[in-house]
């Protein structure tokens, strides 16, 4: 079985058919991260035995008539999401020694829907990177080019899902934590918009902006595992209760009625010239598919950026607060006298570099002084850019865009210059702020062979045009190479 | 109100953090750097703009108040760094 090949969909189909069993697929998963995970560093945790047990359940329920949709299904998880049983780093010191009480409500409906929690994947300390490269716990590698990073913060999902270690993954996107990486890999990643899936059993950075989704080899990948994951979740007040469509039923393979937009702020001077390119054969594609392609602007995305880091950084100051040594995780075995002494030290120990960066910088914006000049400010230019894409979607169903300014950095490349860092992420955080849907699909490789993604974006709940988008160019890329 | 007037020292100390002295002096030279290209967002005219807190517009989202079972405390007390019974054990909080 080559799990570098397989989808989610023919899994799906060949467990059906009892070509090959939950166990059989579980452990060529297994096997290709021991032959493959020594040099990649996708995964933090993997308990083979576990898994193995897992998929003994699906075979068994399967053989007493059980007909989940995901039934024996092994998948990664993203390790900033609570699966009982297993640990939870957040790849942060922190939470060194914490297991999970409970079911993450994505985690929870995936189990029941039968899927098979196989191990857990890196990512920056508490997904605040772009590169995976801010992890506590290890180097991961981009399996296109082992001397670049995977992109991040949810890379280890997205090389274990491209370096053919996973059927698919799970990721969490904050601003632009799914699509980058994946863009960067060679998969196919889907953030869906706000409220759209629950947010309960993920560990919070930035609660206004966090989403989960999955990333996979297809779109339909995609689509067959957001119509599990989605839908009101009485655990998270800002999950929306909305109906939750087959959205595989919206991939008709053509394009025909749909008009595109190109925000010409996305198609600028920095932009590396082979990802422009890419993205431009892309759009040419889409155009062949039947999709109509028009001009708009996006007039106030030079801000997002700057926005964005105001926002996070405030929501990740308070939402950190909680990891003080007291309840779970981490404790400075220091001797201290009063519980600040220990906080003190408990969070000097337990916090790496960027994470202790933006506590400061995100405290900093919320302070007595500067709250209004910083904080309230960004809340009200965030209403400005979800104007921008209000005005533009009455132009067009969905926007075209490149996912990352350039392909994956070499190892080390952003590290020294944190501001420079935070710009790379310039054409994703507006989604994010914007609270609307966006996928990245594989679009091609640079001549050095680095793959390179296009990014659809789509008004909020509109993740079936995404997808509509989204497969139907992966069909035609396939169809004319 | 100009963003260098950041003092590293006193925020680490609103933030329960302790640093190190390296960390206090790479932090006092980038985080301004940081806070002079948020500064970019101070050109924008924003009266009268509504502030946007939430990806979605929701508001006050009630439930019932029916009391159900939470997590089974002994779980969660597995994960305790130093526990006394059904306590989190830490440092004395209050003078003896």
């Amino acid at each position: 079985m080559d799990i570098g090949s397989m989808t989610v969909r023919a899994a799906v189909d060949g467990l059906r058919a009892r070509q090959f069993s939950s166990v059989e697929l579980t452990r060529a998963v297994l096997d290709a991260i021991s032959a493959g995970d020594g040099v990649i560093g996708a995964y933090t945790w993997v308990d083979a035995a576990d898994a193995l047990k897992q998929a003994a359940a699906a075979d068994a329920a399967r053989a007493a008539g059980a007909t989940g949709l995901l039934l024996g299904v092994p998948l990664a998880i993203k390790d900033i999401l609570n699966v009982e049983g297993q640990p939870c780093t957040c790849a942060s010191k922190i939470l060194t020694g914490y297991t999970s009480p409970y079911d993450a409500t994505v985690i929870a409906r995936l189990r029941a829907a039968g899927a098979v929690f196989a191990g857990r994947t890196n990512l920056d300390e508490f997904a605040m990177g772009s590169t995976t490269e801010n992890s506590a716990l290890q180097v991961t590698r981009n399996p296109a080019a082992p001397d670049r990073v995977p992109g991040g913060s949810s890379g280890g999902s997205a090389a274990a899902v491209a370096g053919g270690m996973a059927l698919a993954a799970l990721g969490t996107d904050t601003g632009g934590s799914i699509r980058q990486p994946a863009s960067f890999c060679g998969c196919v990643g889907l953030k869906p918009s706000y409220g759209r899936v629950s947010r309960y059993g993920l560990v919070a950075f930035a609660s206004s902006l966090d989403q989960i989704g999955p990333m996979t080899k297809t779109v339909e990948d995609a689509a067959l595992l957001l119509r599990v994951m989605a839908g009101r979740d009485p655990h998270d007040a800002t999950s929306l209760d909305r109906d939750v469509p087959d959205y595989t039923a919206a991939l008709t393979g053509d394009l025909k009625g749909l008009r595109l937009g190109l925000p010409r702020e996305y198609f600028v001077a920095g932009l590396d010239p082979e990802v422009a390119r890419r993205v431009q054969e892309a759009v040419a594609r889409c155009r062949q598919c039947g999709a109509e392609i028009v001009d708009v602007s996006l007039p106030h995305t030079e801000y997002a950026v700057a926005t964005y880091y105001i926002l996070a950084s405030a929501e990740a100051s308070t939402n950190l607060a909680r990891f003080d040594g007291v309840r779970y995780g981490h404790r400075s075995a220091v001797p201290a006298t009063t519980p600040i002494e220990m906080y003190l030290n408990t969070r000097a120990e337990g916090f790496g570099l960027e994470v202790k960066r933006r506590i400061i910088l995100g405290t900093y914006v919320l302070s007595s002084g500067y709250y209004d000049a910083y904080y309230s400010h960004a809340q009200r230019v965030r209403t400005l850019i979800r104007r921008d894409f209000e005005e533009a979607f009455k132009r067009c169903d969905a926007l075209l865009t490149p996912v990352s300014p350039d392909p994956a950095y070499r190892i080390g490349e952003t590290a020294d210059d944190p501001l420079k860092a935070y710009l790379i992420d310039i054409f994703t955080v507006t989604a994010n702020l914007a609270g609307i849907c966006g996928l990245a699909v594989p679009c091609g490789t640079t001549d050095a062979g680095l793959p390179v993604g296009v990014q659809v974006l789509a008004p909020a709940f509109a993740e079936g045009t995404l997808m509509r988008i989204g497969h139907a160019y992966e069909r035609a890329r396939e169809v004319r190479p | 109100m100009a963003a260098e007037e950041i003092d590293v020292a006193y925020v680490a100390q609103l933030a329960t953090i302790r640093l190190t002295d390296e960390e206090k002096r790479l932090f006092q030279r980038q985080i301004p750097v940081i806070l002079a290209y948020m500064n970019k967002l101070r050109s924008l005219d924003v009266t009268g703009i509504e502030p946007t807190s939430h990806g979605q517009p929701v508001y006050n989202v009630l439930r019932d108040d029916v009391p159900e079972p939470g997590l089974d405390a002994e779980r969660v007390l597995a994960n305790a760094p130093s526990r006394l019974g059904a306590a989190f054990k830490v440092p004395r909080i209050m003078e003896s």
